[in-house]
């Protein structure tokens, strides 16, 4: 045994380092603090966090160290040192607090200097129980105060945005907050100032202003560079905030610790599908956190998944289905309301039995991008086994043929693509159609991760700061003729250079749909360069609802619904006879049904203002339209039949996220609400026809028994010509639009410090744009029907000429339904007349 | 089925005491020497209390029924920091906190208890929620008539729980006094309401029946 012992080679990277008496070996480089938490001792530490960059700030994690010498004898350091400043070396002997008085007294002198400013405010602090300053001092601190005089007192709380707040006496000076901001982030906004006992964290000069359009809604400190600070992942600090002096407005003295139950869950605000901890206190949410996720989203959310959870308890959350006596929606009871539905819906699909079955039109089904892969199968197979339509479609936003071809070929039922790994790792990436910051989240921080390692190219009309915080360089192009920019990268140019090494991605944001031969172009860029390509939705549901066959052309699993052999597979499954035909997108189903080709409607949580075609307008014209919804949105208000579902915390499910990983959660908190797939289910049965989609269980062990699709019965590339690239007529403008990621979406309603965190809306033209059209001050942007929207101008340089940007649906600027128009569409801006 | 029926004689026995018998004359009286406490205590001091025809006395220190204390100028001592509610073994108190906001200041400082109930049916009154309040915001009454009808009614609210204005005070909402802090409250600068604090309330909420103008017309009237 020895000897095989013996003859194991040696791995040069490990490190021989003894911890209270404990022999261990670490990988070399490793912090004294991690080797401590390997071998289960915990060191005390305020400053020391693993995601960030060792500062050495509290002091709290000093412990004894001795290492060998140059003669190979041990040579104990004259100080205690900080652990979490210091890699382990070979042979070297550490004796934390446990084993060492000395190392133990200089922890105790440094509690009793950090609590020597800070105030006895414990019982009003939202840390307070929860506190590891508190823990710390009552493990480890003296009982009673040696400090006698004055404590140091500053103004508090000092808002550094409306989200935000800061309470500079309770501050140990760590520097977690900052070294977040600047390392992880890319928005310094606070930063040390003042030296000595004087010494705060503190905001940035107040009267430098600068404004350029990416300033807050609400008030706001200033940030490093003097403009108003605005993050969107300021939440960050204040859960990594060792004490209470960064805390949240909205949780701003809601409760205590040990009044929280605390569940795990997924994010249902975008695509990422980061972990949460939902914290909730009598059936209420009232603070998330994130999650550690090594994998998907690190230790960080964004601000919209961390405060966007008060729009599933405003005052309209239905309870009680409702059905519409007499013109008004009145509450009813399920069994009612399920009659009603069943009744009406039959009618609609022309499955009565009856003469009239032949007059039916058919009905629409629109789940929305928001809803659980579960729920999403559920919709796609209510649409094809009871309605017997391919009239299903999740993606209410823009829309084509070509993506559907895409993501039918490129990613349903391809399982784990690209990672947040391989990105964070990649040497390149080029984006088109998607903006990491404002569309991806947690995606932006894993790119920025890579700062200086990773060279990012960006197609699009203008560098945005997002993109500017990933030193990103722009490709320009006009909305529209992105597919022209992408065919054009070839040979010499320097972003086709870099996408040729290995392990470069191109990511394709849900945008490129609005793109004539987008798809086309980039699936052939990513091929000539060997590079992968990743499809980056925006919504939660997007991806499940693509592997789920919630799309007019595909069934689950990635199965072509135009193939035979994919039909016969999936009606093995189901035990029904798949419609043949082919299906209309959502934007058709919605013009039919308001153009009387279509009777009746089944709609989940679509917002009308998602569809630039008027959504409302189609479920007054359809006969009978029936609503799955949490809120009595307007959508709800004009149905016939409105089913209430349960919100993302009240029910389990899994959302799959844009690299394909399932992300299943369980119910955070237990309600009699249901999920959209049992709501289905029922309305199924009183159909008198059976989808199996009663329970979580049921569905994910179909969805299994499918699989993915064949190569064979796999729909066939997009093959799509880009237009010619023509240049902008003079006088002309192009639409730009994306969404941001803090705006008025309907899963941020109800939330008014995280509102004021949003971007002001304004409207970006390049410079010279601004000068030949002679716009300044606010202008008016109208599209071809409906209104027009105003907004101040923000001259934006190094952007595409004739362009025109606005958000999609921030305050004051909602595009699809103000304008009726999508990005790439021509626009009339004008200056404004008072 | 038994073997044989029950029958009651097999059940008596005779009684034997199992005392010591001195005998003689001590002995023969044995039977009834316990009427002799009964006569001794005819001549004695009754200690029956006459409650409730009779108000109970009570010592100074029982745990009754809680309260919850105010400033002299009519602030609410009670933060809603919920150590209470943290130290109660009965879990019998539910505290929501709030923000303090200019135009609605209910203690010193920036927090105040919006909710606050203490439900009577888990009570033990062990006090240990008294030993948790910093602020000494919660103390105990001597009042100990705490039955009712309905669970709700011993579901004490924070009105029920409030202690009563005493002169001088002004009821809650109104500014701190003008200069000071939440330190000053807690080591007892303020004495009462102010003139401005006053005028406040006069412009918010001039019926204010704690205004000195309606307390001194109240006893008037009375």
């Amino acid at each position: 045994m020895t000897a095989t012992a013996d003859n194991k080679p040696v791995t040069t990277d490990l490190v021989t380092v003894t911890i209270d008496g404990i022999e261990t070996q670490v990988e070399k480089g490793t912090l004294i603090i991690r080797a401590a938490e390997q071998v289960g001792i915990e060191i005390p530490r305020f400053c020391d966090h693993p995601a960030l960059k060792p500062a050495g700030a509290c002091r709290q994690c000093l412990v004894d160290v001795a290492s060998p010498g140059p003669d190979g004898n041990l040579r104990a350091f004259p100080k205690p040192q900080a652990s979490c400043t210091m890699p382990v070396t070979e042979g070297m002997v550490v004796n934390t607090q446990h084993t060492s008085e000395e190392a133990d007294r200089a922890q105790k002198g440094v509690l009793e200097l950090l609590l020597i400013n800070h105030p006895l405010d414990c019982p009003i602090c939202d840390k307070g129980g929860e506190c590891p300053l508190q823990n710390q001092a009552m493990a480890h601190g003296r009982p009673e105060s040696r400090f006698v005089d004055v404590k140091r007192v500053f103004e508090k709380p000092l808002p550094l945005s409306t989200e935000i707040l800061l309470d500079r006496e309770r501050c140990v000076l760590c520097q977690r907050c900052t070294r977040f901001s600047k390392e992880i982030a890319g928005d310094a906004f606070i930063d040390l100032q003042n030296r000595g006992a004087m010494q705060q964290i503190g905001t940035f000069n107040e009267d430098v202003l600068n404004f350029d359009g990416y300033g807050p809604v609400g008030i706001a400190a200033e940030d490093e560079g003097g403009k108003a600070f605005s993050s969107y992942y300021s939440g960050n600090t204040i859960q990594i905030c060792p004490v209470g002096a960064l805390t949240s407005a909205a949780y701003r003295f809601r409760s205590r610790p040990f009044d929280l139950v605390s569940s795990p869950g997924i994010s249902e605000h975008d695509s990422s599908g980061s972990a949460i901890r939902t914290d909730h206190r009598r059936g209420q949410i009232l603070r998330r956190l994130a999650d550690s996720d090594p994998v998907v989203n690190e230790d960080w959310i964004t601000d919209k998944d961390r405060f966007g959870f008060a729009w599933q308890n405003q005052a309209d959350r239905l309870t009680r289905p409702l059905v519409r006596k007499d013109g008004e929606l009145v509450e009813a009871s399920w069994p009612e309301a399920l009659a009603a539905a069943a009744e009406g819906l039959k009618a609609a699909a022309g499955k009565t039995g009856t003469p009239a079955d032949k007059k039916a039109k058919g009905v629409g089904v629109l789940p929305g991008g928001r809803v659980t892969m579960e729920d999403a199968y559920a919709y796609g197979k209510f649409a094809r086994a009871v309605l017997g339509t391919h009239d299903v479609d999740a993606r209410t936003r823009v829309q084509s043929e070509e993506e559907h071809a895409f993501l039918g070929t490129a990613v349903a039922g391809k399982g784990i693509g690209v990672t947040f790994a391989e990105l964070e790792k990649a040497p390149a990436v080029l984006l088109v159609g998607f903006e990491p910051e404002d569309e991806g989240g947690v995606v932006f921080l894993r790119m920025r991760k890579s700062l200086g390692k990773q060279q990012v190219f960006t197609i699009a009309p203008m560098l945005t700061r997002g993109a500017e915080k990933l030193n990103a360089t722009l490709i320009p192009a006009v909305p529209g003729h992105e597919a022209a920019a992408l065919s054009a990268l070839k040979g010499a140019k320097e972003a086709f250079k870099a996408l040729k090494e290995p392990g470069a991605i191109v990511v394709v944001g849900e945008r490129l749909a609005g793109v004539e031969g987008g798809f086309t172009a980039a699936v052939d860029l990513a091929k000539r360069a060997k590079a992968k390509l990743a499809w980056i939705p925006r919504r939660a549901g997007e991806r499940g609802a693509v592997e789920a066959g919630a799309l007019p052309g595909l069934l689950p699993g990635g199965r072509d619904a135009a193939s035979t052999a994919a039909r016969d597979a999936v009606a093995a499954v189901w035990g029904v006879e798949l419609p043949h035909g082919k299906g209309r997108d959502a934007d058709a189903i919605v013009a039919a049904a308001a153009a009387k080709s279509l009777d009746g409607l089944v709609i989940g949580g679509v917002d009308a203002a998602d569809v630039s075609e008027d959504l409302l307008k189609a479920i007054a014209t359809a006969k009978f339209t029936v609503s799955l919804e949490v809120r009595r949105s307007a959508v709800a208000e004009a149905a016939d039949v409105v089913f209430p579902v349960a919100p993302p915390s009240e029910k389990s499910g899994t959302f799959v996220n844009w690299e394909g990983r399932l992300r299943s959660f369980a119910t955070a908190i237990r309600t009699d609400a249901m999920s959209d797939h049992r709501v289905l289910d029922l309305i199924a049965r009183e159909m008198g026809a059976e989808i199996g989609t009663g329970t979580i269980e049921a569905v994910n062990t179909e969805i299994a028994a499918l699989g993915a699709a064949t190569d064979a019965e796999r729909p066939e590339a997009p093959a799509v010509e880009a237009p010619k690239a023509e240049k902008v007529k003079d006088g002309e403008f192009v639409l730009a639009s994306w969404h941001q990621l803090v705006d008025e979406g309907s899963l941020q309603d109800g939330e008014p410090y995280l509102a004021g965190t949003a971007r002001v809306a304004v409207a970006r033209v390049s410079p010279a744009t601004a000068k030949k059209a002679g716009l300044s001050g606010v202008v008016t942007i109208s599209g071809v029907r409906r209104g027009s929207v105003d907004l101040p101008l923000a001259v934006t340089e190094g952007m595409a000429d004739g362009v025109v940007w606005v958000p999609t649906k921030s305050p004051g600027s909602w595009v699809a339904q103000q304008l009726g128009v999508a990005p790439g569409a021509t626009v009339v801006v004008k200056g404004a007349s008072a | 089925m038994s073997d044989h029926d029950w029958n009651p004689a097999d059940e008596q026995e005779e009684f034997t005491s199992n005392l010591p018998n001195p005998g003689g004359l001590a002995g023969a009286l044995l039977p009834v020497a316990g009427f002799g406490v009964s006569l001794r205590n005819f001549f004695r001091p009754t200690v029956t209390e006459q409650y409730p025809s009779v108000p109970a006395n009570i010592q100074p220190r029982y745990h009754g029924r809680h309260q919850l204390n105010r400033y002299p100028d009519g602030l609410e001592k009670c933060i809603g920091c919920e150590l209470c509610a943290w130290a109660c073994p009965a879990d019998a108190i539910y505290v929501e906190a709030d923000s303090n906001t200019p135009d609605h200041q209910m203690s010193p400082g920036e927090r105040y208890g919006r909710v606050y109930q203490i439900n009577y049916l888990r009570c033990i009154f062990c006090g240990l929620c008294i030993e948790a309040c910093p602020t000494r915001a919660l103390t105990m009454t001597n009042e100990i008539e705490l039955a009712g009808p309905t669970r709700e009614g011993l579901i004490y609210e924070k009105k029920d729980l409030l202690a009563p204005m005493e002169p001088g005070m002004l009821a809650a909402p109104h500014p701190m006094v003008e200069g000071t802090k939440d330190t000053h409250y807690y080591k007892g600068d303020v004495l009462g309401a102010t003139e401005s604090q006053k005028a406040w309330v006069r412009a918010h909420r001039p019926d204010d029946e704690t205004l000195p103008e309606h307390a001194a017309a109240g006893t008037e009237q009375a």
